[in-house]
């Protein structure tokens, strides 16, 4: 079974992030960048099926050269080779131009299915399985909290407000997870020095035959107009419990008519 | 007036409030036609709310295909409506369904989408909180038609009492809208307490509450509010809550008219699923916790003690 599994670099949650402001586009440059920490699953849940069934698994991102560090990472934990869209024209690429650039690039791997996380950490869209699924005629498997693959048959069990929908389709298919579906592993020291002889593959727009007019900002089929740093949020009122703090949240709920 | 086609979220003959919200944020852009898609029967009982809330023109779609197979039968129907309408714009509500159902469109009609707005302005403007909240950003699309998904409770619903006038349409599915087939709906925990996502108060609990059996404090002060249950993720990851409640980055985002945090220290990434709440209210022993930073009222002290205070308060108030 010859799987793709996408990976996004992201800047750290846990730092200040911002758009640049020159164009409004993620600023990249000034805090650390680190793969999408869902992505993390998807890959574990890539290498748990090959190991299950045999096959390969291929990396794919799109990103600048700098998120050669996140394919790294994830040929460490184990996946075969991994295939680099990078190319400046992308720059500033919307999310259906970024999906249509990636099943582009899909087109060009053999695979019964596409894995990816459920939403990247910075734009938080949670659309790349539908939008895949769509652009390449394939089934929709996501939101998956558990997979099971027998044969050309995909089982997932996709996470609900209650509970779950059991939803199946035919390879090949485009499989979402959430961070419920596994613990991902650490890569190992062999793993991280085998990591940098793998074949990591680089693709432009031009390799991927996209039509240079429909990528990037310049073309982008959405435009931040305005950004502007949250306003500090009035500094609310906190009190230590003296044995009435419950009571003085209930007159603080009335009073603001939420009781 | 062009058409805003609005995507109704039902569930058991009822109007779901978020759409009252979407029919109310509609009305400023164009004349809000309401779509339906749903099982054969679902539609009949939904139109009189619809026409209160300002539906001019109602469009059913049934179809059993709709039981069957997620997302794309409503993908099939808007596709076709966008088409036929040339509407002004599609809105939909930011659920998970929501958001999947509005990527597909915009793939087929090759058309710009903005997730996740907190406002809508008259000419199709949105207004998105990105990065945890730090940052305020208002977009446009600028490619086919705006195709927006509203955070659920970022409008206040109001009545606009018009006839609404029925039309049906069919769901038409191709192979690749029927590849993926639903074979169960598993409902693990059947509640009486409303859906995390888009519920008007939220009551979460955190690592402070130290055990799975500790959340029954969570639970009682939410059901004596009304409200649903969220969780941190050190909640969710030590297993004392299922990982569907978990509020934050990795979870469910929510914007609540109140939301109350519950011995949670108030980590970015639970942050970034709760800052645009309206009200938030919260308890911790640790005054240097960063929670206090965003609370509009904040109790530091034991939650063992303020909890339960606070439930029989509520209790008092209430009854």
């Amino acid at each position: 079974m010859n799987i793709v599994v996408l990976v996004k670099q992201v800047p750290d949650t846990w730092a200040e992030r911002k758009l640049s402001e020159s164009d409004s586009t993620l600023d990249r440059e000034s805090v650390d960048a680190v793969m999408n920490e869902i992505d993390e699953y998807a890959v574990e849940e890539a290498l748990r099926l090959k190991e299950a069934h045999g096959g390969e698994v291929t990396v794919l991102t799109m990103g600048p050269e700098k998120a050669t560090e996140t394919i790294r990472k994830a040929l460490s934990m184990g996946a075969d080779k991994a295939l680099h869209v990078s190319d400046p024209a992308l720059h500033g690429s919307c999310a259906v131009q970024t999906a249509e650039t990636l099943a582009a690039a899909l087109r060009t791997v053999p695979h019964d299915l596409v894995v990816l996380g459920s939403e990247s950490t910075d734009a938080r869209l949670s659309v790349m399985a539908a939008m895949l699924s769509e652009a390449l005629g394939l089934p929709q498997l996501s939101g998956a909290r558990k997979v099971e693959v027998d044969g050309s048959t995909v089982t997932i069990e996709r996470q609900t407000d209650t509970g779950f929908d059991r939803v199946q389709g035919s390879t090949p298919a485009v499989v979402s997870v959430v961070e419920k579906i596994n613990e991902p592993r650490y890569p190992s020291f062999k793993g991280i020095m085998a990591a940098k002889k793998k074949p990591v593959t680089t693709m432009t727009v031009a390799d991927l035959g996209l039509d240079p007019g429909t990528v990037g900002l310049a073309n982008a089929t959405s435009e931040v107009v305005e950004q502007t740093p949250r306003p500090p949020r009035q500094a609310g009122q906190i009190v230590k419990d003296e044995g009435d703090g419950g009571a003085k949240i209930a007159e603080f709920l009335a009073a603001q008519k939420l009781l | 007036m062009a058409a805003v086609l609005v995507l109704v979220e039902h569930a058991e003959g009822t109007v779901k409030k978020v759409t009252l919200e979407l029919l109310t944020a509609a009305r400023r852009l164009g004349d809000p036609v309401a779509v339906v898609v749903g099982t054969p029967g679902s539609a009949a009982p939904l139109v009189d709310k619809l026409g209160e809330y300002g539906a001019t023109t109602v469009v059913t779609a049934e179809s059993d295909d709709v039981a069957t197979h997620l997302v794309t039968p409503a993908v099939a129907v808007l596709a076709s409506l966008v088409a036929s309408e040339a509407p002004a714009a599609v809105l939909l509500a930011s659920s998970g369904e929501g958001k999947e159902i509005a990527a597909r469109l915009s793939i087929r009609t090759r058309s710009g989408i903005l997730t996740d707005a907190v406002g809508l302005e008259a000419d199709g403007t949105a207004t998105q909180s990105i990065f945890g909240g730090a940052v305020t950003v208002r977009s446009r699309v600028r490619t086919g038609t705006p195709i927006v998904t509203l955070r659920p409770n970022s409008v206040t619903p109001e009545a606009a009492p018009t006839q609404a006038t029925t039309r049906s349409v069919d769901v038409t599915l191709d192979d690749a809208g029927r590849a993926a087939t639903v074979l169960e709906r598993v409902v693990e925990k059947k509640g009486s307490r409303p859906a995390l996502a888009d519920a008007s108060i939220v009551v979460s609990g955190g690592r402070g509450l130290g055990s799975g059996d500790n959340f029954t404090l969570v639970e009682g002060l939410a059901d004596s509010l009304g409200g649903a249950v969220g969780a941190s993720r050190a909640a969710t990851d030590a297993g004392w809550y299922p990982h569907q409640n978990q509020v934050g980055q990795t979870g469910v985002t929510v914007s609540p008219q109140l939301y109350v945090a519950v011995g949670i220290s108030g980590a970015i990434q639970h942050r970034a699923g709760m800052q645009t709440s309206k009200t938030i209210i919260a308890v911790n022993k640790d005054p240097e916790a960063p929670i206090f930073e965003l609370a509009d009222f904040g109790v530091v002290g034991d939650l063992f003690q303020v909890v339960p205070q606070l439930t029989e308060e509520v209790g008092k108030r209430r009854s």
